[in-house]
């Protein structure tokens, strides 16, 4: 028994050394400044500098009235917006089959769109990174991921990039809820945790077609996520 | 029964003392840097984001599912080594679980010497908007700074005299 406690000593010993040792490594990065205090990232300060920002990449803002569009589906039929009768909205998703983003939420968009569509609300996915040159974002690419996941929802291509610049797609996946006048009421990411569907705390665009459904403004209208770049068409 | 045990505590204390320089961070440009990647939240990485001194720093916000990324590193690291007093430090947003299996494998496949750390921050949200209110989310993100000067970019850099130029327009002409 005593050995034991030796030992339990020895490893205490050895953890408050880790302990130290993780303090003077917090010191040495700076440390968080006190809050209420912080400097940064700083704003205004010193005139930061952007290649590109929002409002140059375009799009469409809160508000805007979106563009219809033909685009071909998984099917091998062009489809539209028009088609589906007696929508009450349009859940505009840009999506594609590579990105490891896009295929985290492929199970939640099918959720959302078995839950919605009879509601009136029905998932658009559009592929914009859809290239031949792309074995992995091939329009037969794209077919094969449809059949494999049994999408219930259109999987468009936008060959050439028509329709991505004009809503202002960046990113993967990146959702364009439209109201029944395919007016613009959210614009953002689907949930707060891409990774672990379980753990999600807020689901955002869920909230904004619930919001939509109750006659009421989505609020927030417009997140940011981490996704993989759209492909800018050359 | 104390063997083991013993073992177990120099082990630990090994394992703890790695951990503890690897979160230390942003030094040297040795082949080892990345023998150990430290998992940050966006609270640890912020402080990281600011700086008093005179160095100049980049940060790159990558990951290895994003090809423009990828692309990108050896311009990065061509920077670094031309420029060891620039401190680099890539982000990567890769899943913590794939650091041993597939984030050092590949660093060491495309010999990355640069510092990397994997921010696990599940809620971008919340934080994309604190690091810039202009950044869209989209990777490859880099910010460029020192204590006086400091610029963004939502894009990849040509080769190195692109990011040469934009190093130099932000941090020497202010």
């Amino acid at each position: 028994m005593k050995k034991r406690n030796s030992i339990l000593a020895a490893v205490l010993v050895v953890s408050s050394l880790f302990i130290s040792l993780n303090v003077s490594a917090q010191d040495h990065r700076n440390g968080p400044p006190p809050k209420g205090d912080r400097k940064g990232p700083p704003r205004g300060n010193h005139n930061p500098e952007q290649t590109k920002t929002l409002e140059e990449i375009g799009g469409y803002k809160i508000g805007d009235t979106a563009t219809d569009f033909k685009l071909k589906n998984v099917d091998g039929k062009f489809f539209s917006m028009a088609d589906l009768k007696g929508a009450k909205g349009y859940i505009v998703v840009f999506t594609c089959n590579g990105c490891p983003f896009s295929k985290m939420y492929e199970d939640r968009l099918i959720a959302l769109h078995t839950a919605y569509a009879s509601k009136g609300y029905s998932v658009i996915a559009i592929n914009p990174n859809v290239s031949e040159n792309n074995e992995r974002e091939s329009f037969e690419a794209m077919q094969e991921r449809a059949a494999e996941k049994k999408f219930p929802f259109v999987y468009l291509a936008d060959e050439g990039q028509k329709i991505t610049p004009l809503y202002g797609a960046v990113r993967t996946p990146h959702v364009f809820l439209l109201d029944k006048a395919k007016k613009v009421q959210y614009i953002g990411t689907i949930d707060d945790n891409p990774k672990h569907a379980e753990d999600v705390k807020i689901k955002y665009l869920e909230n904004a077609i619930n919001a939509l459904e109750n006659g009421e403004k989505p609020t927030p209208n417009f997140t940011k996520a981490i996704g993989c770049p759209v492909k800018p068409n050359k | 029964m104390k063997l083991p045990l013993l073992i177990f505590s120099f082990l630990f204390a090994a394992v703890c003392h790695g951990q503890a320089t690897a979160t230390k961070a942003l030094k040297s440009t040795n082949a080892d840097i990345n023998n150990s990647i430290a998992v940050y939240s966006f609270e640890e990485l912020e402080p990281l984001l600011t700086s008093d001194s005179n160095k100049t720093f980049l940060i790159n916000f990558w990951a290895m599912w994003c090809a423009p990324c990828v692309k990108e590193l050896p311009i990065l690291q061509a920077y670094e080594k031309e420029h060891p007093n620039v401190e680099v430090l890539l982000v990567s947003l890769d899943f913590p679980e794939d650091i041993e299996t597939k984030l050092k494998p590949f660093l060491k496949k495309k010999g990355i010497t640069s510092k990397v750390i994997v921010l696990d921050a599940p809620n971008a949200n919340s934080w994309i908007d604190k690091i810039d209110p202009n950044w869209s989310g989209a990777i490859p993100f880099t910010i460029v700074f020192n204590a006086k000067n400091r610029a963004y970019y939502e894009r990849a850099f040509e080769d190195v005299e692109d990011l040469k130029n934009e190093i130099k327009k932000t941090i020497k002409n202010k």
